[in-house]
């Protein structure tokens, strides 16, 4: 191995080394290149120790290869302990030999230095752990650390970096370097360790946005290979670690079926010719009161009475509100979610942070498999996330949803109780196939609920307003409004209320 | 005579130093030289053991070593360490304390 290998040119497919953080994978064609080095550069608390053993905790528990981790900062006792919490068993991999540290944390020795040096020690060390425990994998966290160590020596330390990262290279390691960085949005890293030692550059952010962390990862740069740009949301997740949320611009690759699945109002079927599409998104919109959770409920009821499971996320009434609802509509929830049809999860939107929200929303369809899902209401979501956050929530939410080929409806609630536009809903309506809006409707002598389909893609569709009554066996739709009102502005002849 | 710091300035039951080195760099070579100048400026007082960390790198892991040369006093705890080749000798036994004997510099 003493041999100079000298680093291919560009080639198209090399080898990837999975990280174990699935999204990521998807961002750099299916993970890092091997033999290669990637910075990972982030502020303190941006999730790099958890990504980098997460990277070595995927080669021991998933593909058989073992990982060295040098250590710069942290003891390898205090690693052990506080990554246990994401379900990875340290001290038994070191007592495997799978796992072998370089302990470069900063020891209490008094120390000087005088004269020349070199990092030899270090690299003598590193070779020797990576040779005896035949890794094929290996972190070094971080290397501002190693920097700040030798503070009045930079231009050595930057030296000597490059021989050891040269030498990991002629080992055939794949590399995974953490830095330091001073801000969110700054120079890369501290000494600009990336311009001259990475083929990959990678940033963590945990940046502040209204009030609220907002962790994400970005690939900057991947030298030889493609990858996707922009910043992914992640959250770091007990037993499981780094997991990041896929953004649908990644593939907008969705079949789109024709097939027709029944919104659960044989009335409604008729205005949209049919029903909904079965991988298709549809919003409700309308003030509070207008029969959203009704059409939640009859499009619940009537998946459960074609034999379906559905799904139902509320996040502004509980269970027992729900169900209540529901009995006073003619809906049997109870009995529907005792025959294993229906799945009702109410919780508060606060409970826990948007891509959490989105990722227990992927693990209850991957775990009960339903053919619906309605989510009740997206408005309550929105109040706790920035905005950026909550458009990458929807865009991942709604391809999910047709990825997995489920009919899914969701409900957002206008602030004012005519009509009027919500923020949320310029989002949610560019990203959903179908818009029914929900209107009080004032005429001459009384107020009326009214219903329109405002957009269904890919279909024809009743492009009258209808008004509608409740009782107790649900929605009815009445006869079209006539002289109804400008629907989105509010009460008719009344431009003033916009 | 000397008035040496340590409390046993003759060396007789002091563990030696140790000079961790890897391998023969011209940095290696220099400490090497050094070391035998050291030896001699304490007249025998003083030992420094060499370990060439390449043919064991156990000991550089145990002791923890990550610059070369490092000149090394692990029989006390924290160890008291010069990384570097050792370039003048008054500062390194000042700060091992050690006194030279000799008079040259």
């Amino acid at each position: 191995m003493t041999a100079a290998t000298t680093e291919p040119p560009a080639d198209p497919i090399l080898e990837r080394v999975k990280t174990g953080v699935e999204a990521f994978d998807d961002l750099v064609m299916g993970g890092l290149p091997r033999g290669r080095t990637t910075i990972v550069g982030g502020t303190p608390g941006s999730g790099k120790t958890v990504f980098a053993t997460q990277f070595l905790a995927h080669g021991i528990t998933e593909r058989d290869e073992p990982g060295v981790f040098v250590t710069f900062e942290e003891s390898p006792e205090e690693i052990e302990v506080n990554m246990a919490s994401f379900g990875w068993d340290i001290r038994r991999w070191r007592g495997m030999s799978k796992l072998v540290f370089v302990d470069a944390s900063p020891s209490d020795s008094d120390e000087i230095v005088v004269g020349d040096f070199d990092l030899a020690g270090l690299l003598t060390r590193i070779l020797h752990a990576t040779r005896s425990a035949k890794a094929k994998r290996i972190v070094l966290d971080s290397i501002t650390q190693l920097f700040d160590h030798f503070i009045a020596d930079q231009a050595l330390v930057r030296r000597e970096l490059l021989r050891i990262a040269a030498a990991l290279k002629r080992e055939g390691l794949t590399v995974l370097m953490t830095a330091e960085r001073n801000s969110e949005y700054g120079e890369i890293s501290r000494h600009r360790i990336e311009e001259f030692v990475a083929d990959n550059v990678v940033i963590l952010r945990n940046a502040l946005d209204r009030e609220r962390r907002r962790r994400t990862i970005e690939v900057l740069k991947m030298r030889g290979s493609r990858h996707v740009e922009g910043e992914v949301p992640f959250t770091l997740v007990s037993e499981q670690g780094m997991v990041a949320v896929p953004l649908s611009s990644l593939r907008l690759e969705q079949q789109s079926g024709t097939k027709r699945v029944t919104s659960g109002n044989p009335e409604l079927d008729a205005m949209t010719s049919g029903g909904f599409f079965r991988d298709s998104v549809t919003l409700v919109s309308g003030a509070t009161g207008t029969g959203k959770t009704l059409l939640a409920t009859h499009f619940l009821a009537g998946g459960v009475a074609a034999g379906e499971r559905a799904l139902l996320v509320g996040y502004e009434e509980s269970r027992g509100q729900l169900f209540r609802n529901a009995r006073s509509w003619g809906v049997d929830f109870g009995t529907m979610e005792r025959d294993g049809l229906l799945k009702v999860i109410c919780l508060y939107p606060e409970a826990q942070s948007l891509p959490d929200h989105l990722l227990m929303i992927r693990e209850l369809v991957a775990e009960f498999e339903p053919q619906r899902l309605a989510i009740d209401s997206l408005s309550a979501l929105e109040r706790i996330a920035p905005e950026t956050g909550f458009r990458e929530f929807l865009i991942s939410l709604t391809s999910f949803i047709k990825k997995r080929e489920i009919a899914g409806l969701c409900s957002a609630t206008d602030k004012s109780l005519i009509g009027g536009h919500s923020a949320s809903e310029q989002h949610i309506s560019t990203l959903t196939d179908s818009i029914i809006l929900l209107r009080y409707i004032q005429q001459v002598d009384a107020l009326h609920r009214g219903l329109m389909v405002l957009k269904m893609r890919g279909s024809d569709h009743d492009k009258q307003i209808r008004s509608f009554t409740i009782d107790g066996s649900g929605m009815h739709l009445g006869p079209p409004l006539r002289d109804a009102p400008d629907i989105f502005g509010g009460v008719a002849g009344d431009s003033s209320a916009r | 005579m000397s008035t040496a710091l340590r409390s046993d300035p003759n060396g007789s039951g002091h563990p030696p130093l140790r000079l961790y080195i890897a391998g023969e760099t011209p940095g290696a070579r220099r400490a090497l030289a050094n070391r035998l100048r050291l030896i001699k400026a304490l007249e025998g007082a003083l030992q420094i053991e060499v370990i060439d960390i390449l043919a064991r790198p156990e000991d550089a892991e145990q002791a923890g070593i990550v610059a070369t040369p490092t000149l090394s006093d692990d029989s006390i705890d924290p160890p008291r360490r010069l990384i570097g080749d050792i370039g003048n000798l008054t500062e390194v036994l000042a700060y091992f304390g050690y006194d030279r004997k000799d008079s040259a510099r």
